[in-house]
């Protein structure tokens, strides 16, 4: 079993209206079967509104099934006594920086996690260290919050996960609200949790650009799982994704557009690079035959 | 507006003032302004003027910047001393058409401005020396033993401490808004009274929905960090007494038994 698996989830949101009477019943979650293998970088992707974030809060234990089961390194989140163990397991970053910083200097806040879990204070200094630099901030630990960018809020939220050493992180589309360069801050302090510390990670996000470095897509539509694969897998079905309401990155779209111009281009260019080296060789080709 | 008030403003610089133990500077600060009120004479408040003139140098804290806090709550102090100076009853002194002022209005209008004043500066040095957060961490383990009679002390700490940090951000939301509804025509400035605070309405609203909306967010948050009340819950800066929290719990009972002996010698 995975670190995360989930069986047939449904989550319904019950709409009332003054009187409390139900009006209606959203399903926000429908059916949706997912596995997530320890140190896999996972990405979730999806139009707002597409279940997306439901689904991310299922696996910290914020919300429980409607019906279906969610089970967190092997335990199952709809039980009550495990709900604290699930949430150091997985640890959740979430969208607005502002609100889910707590401490009023960024080391405080990093140790907010490890203080709750009842771990000697030498420890949680410890523990604060090594998250601070695992996400290079560590030369602001003495620092206001308030006085720091987006992405480094971003990060310093990322660390205060990392303190409670879970196995799991699951980020809400933690880049939201950033600028392309905190964008790109924190997508690197993710990628490097993963790649150094080993960390499973799970984003949620609707910038195609994220999405490029991970190991699996979910693309997710209307509460279901619509796509799944590799990014690459995911990329060269422009089409669909078109009818997904989903942007596809610049570099995939131009590659797409010169294919179907006849340009004789691979499936799924993901980067700048990538697109580069392949117009050259195609350069290169024509030109031999143009020699012969 | 809010941004000058220094009531409640940390003052960052070295003292040794500002390394002491912050149950010390609370319990010091309490003990200081009961002082004030158990006076019977001028000589008492000599003495308390004595040890703040001391505690203020050694905190390396500029007059100026304490003095600057005073101006917020100046109407708070000029609005007793009037009414303490026109109705207190006694011995007329001097009469301004219909209004007395007595021997004793004077007394008494002197000894609570000088108490105020005093009042307001003691607990500013504590509020300008303790950060915020060493202020509620001092609070929370001060207070613990209130527990007992079921005031949940974490909790209003805590509450305390999340409450100063959202204080910058929600200013500078009201800031976002209020530029917000200008450019769409809002006027705050002209007008009367009443017309100004109806024109905060459509300040307030969106301020409030916001402020629900981070706390929603915030509370989530909290718990997905595994946030459940003050239970077993460990500190990253513990607080623990060191020796010179003794010096100055030591100095602090001094200047109580001397001031109080020498402000309630029967001379005045």
């Amino acid at each position: 079993m995975g670190i995360v698996e989930t069986r047939d989830l449904v989550y319904e949101y019950i709409r009332r209206d003054e009187e409390g009477n139900v009006e209606g019943i959203t399903t926000a979650v429908d059916k949706v079967n997912l596995e997530v293998a320890q140190g896999e970088f996972v990405a979730i992707l999806g139009h707002n509104g597409s279940g997306k974030s439901t689904l991310a809060k299922h696996i910290n234990a914020i919300l429980n099934p409607t019906d279906g089961t969610v089970w967190v390194d092997g335990m199952d989140t709809s039980e009550e006594e495990k709900v604290w163990d699930i949430r150091q397991r997985a640890g959740m970053v979430f969208q607005n920086p502002d609100n889910q910083i707590i401490g009023q200097v960024v080391e405080e806040d990093v140790g907010f996690g490890p203080e709750n879990m009842g771990i000697p204070t030498k420890e949680i200094w410890e523990r604060v260290e090594e998250s601070l630099r695992a996400v290079g901030m560590y030369e602001y630990r003495k620092h206001s919050p308030n006085k720091l960018s987006g992405g480094q809020k971003q990060r310093v939220s990322i660390a205060g996960v990392l303190a409670m050493h879970p196995k799991c992180i699951v980020l809400d589309e933690p880049t939201a609200m950033l600028d392309p360069k905190g964008r790109r801050e924190v997508i690197r302090a993710v990628r490097g949790l993963n790649q150094v510390e080993g960390v499973t990670v799970i984003l949620i996000t609707h910038y195609m650009e994220e999405i490029i470095h991970a190991d699996r897509v979910f693309v997710m539509d209307g509460g279901r799982i619509a796509m799944e694969g590799t990014p690459r897998e995911i990329f060269s079905q422009v089409d669909k994704l078109k009818e997904l309401r989903l942007d596809v990155p610049q570099v995939t779209m131009l590659a797409y557009e010169l294919r179907k111009q006849g340009i004789g281009l691979q499936d799924g260019i993901l980067t700048v690079q990538e697109l580069a080296d392949a117009l050259c060789a195609e350069r290169a080709k024509e030109r031999t035959c143009r020699s012969f | 507006m809010l941004r000058d008030i220094t009531l409640g403003q940390y003052y960052q610089t070295e003292s040794v003032i500002h390394r002491l133990d912050p149950r010390v500077k609370l319990g010091g600060t309490l003990l200081y302004i009961i002082s004030l009120f158990l006076f019977r004479n001028f000589l008492g408040y000599v003495a308390a003027a004595i040890f703040l003139g001391i505690v203020i140098r050694l905190s390396h804290v500029p007059f100026r910047f304490m003095v600057k806090g005073m101006r917020a709550i100046l109407f708070l102090l000029l609005f007793t001393v009037v009414f303490n100076l026109f109705l207190t009853p006694g011995v007329p002194l001097v009469t301004l058409w219909k209004l007395t002022i007595t021997r004793e209005g004077v007394e008494m209008a002197v000894t609570i401005a000088i108490r105020l004043t005093m009042l307001i500066i003691g607990s500013s040095i504590m509020t300008l020396t303790t950060t915020p957060n060493n202020l509620t961490d001092g609070m929370e383990k001060g207070m613990h033993p209130l527990k007992w009679i079921g005031v949940p002390v974490h909790e209003v700490a805590m509450m305390m401490s999340i409450a100063l940090r959202f204080i910058p951000i929600l200013l500078e939301e009201t800031d976002k808004i209020m530029k917000a509804q200008i450019a769409r025509g809002a006027d705050f400035e002209s007008g009367s009274l009443i017309k100004r605070a109806r024109a905060l309405v459509p300040l307030l609203v969106p301020l409030f929905i916001s402020a629900f909306r981070r706390a929603n967010d915030l509370a989530m948050a909290m718990e997905s960090r595994c946030y459940r009340g003050g239970e077993g819950r460990t500190k990253m800066k513990p607080l623990v007494y060191k020796g010179r929290d003794r010096i100055g719990y030591l100095c602090v009972f001094l200047y109580l038994a001397v001031s109080i002996t020498v402000g309630r010698l029967p001379i005045f």
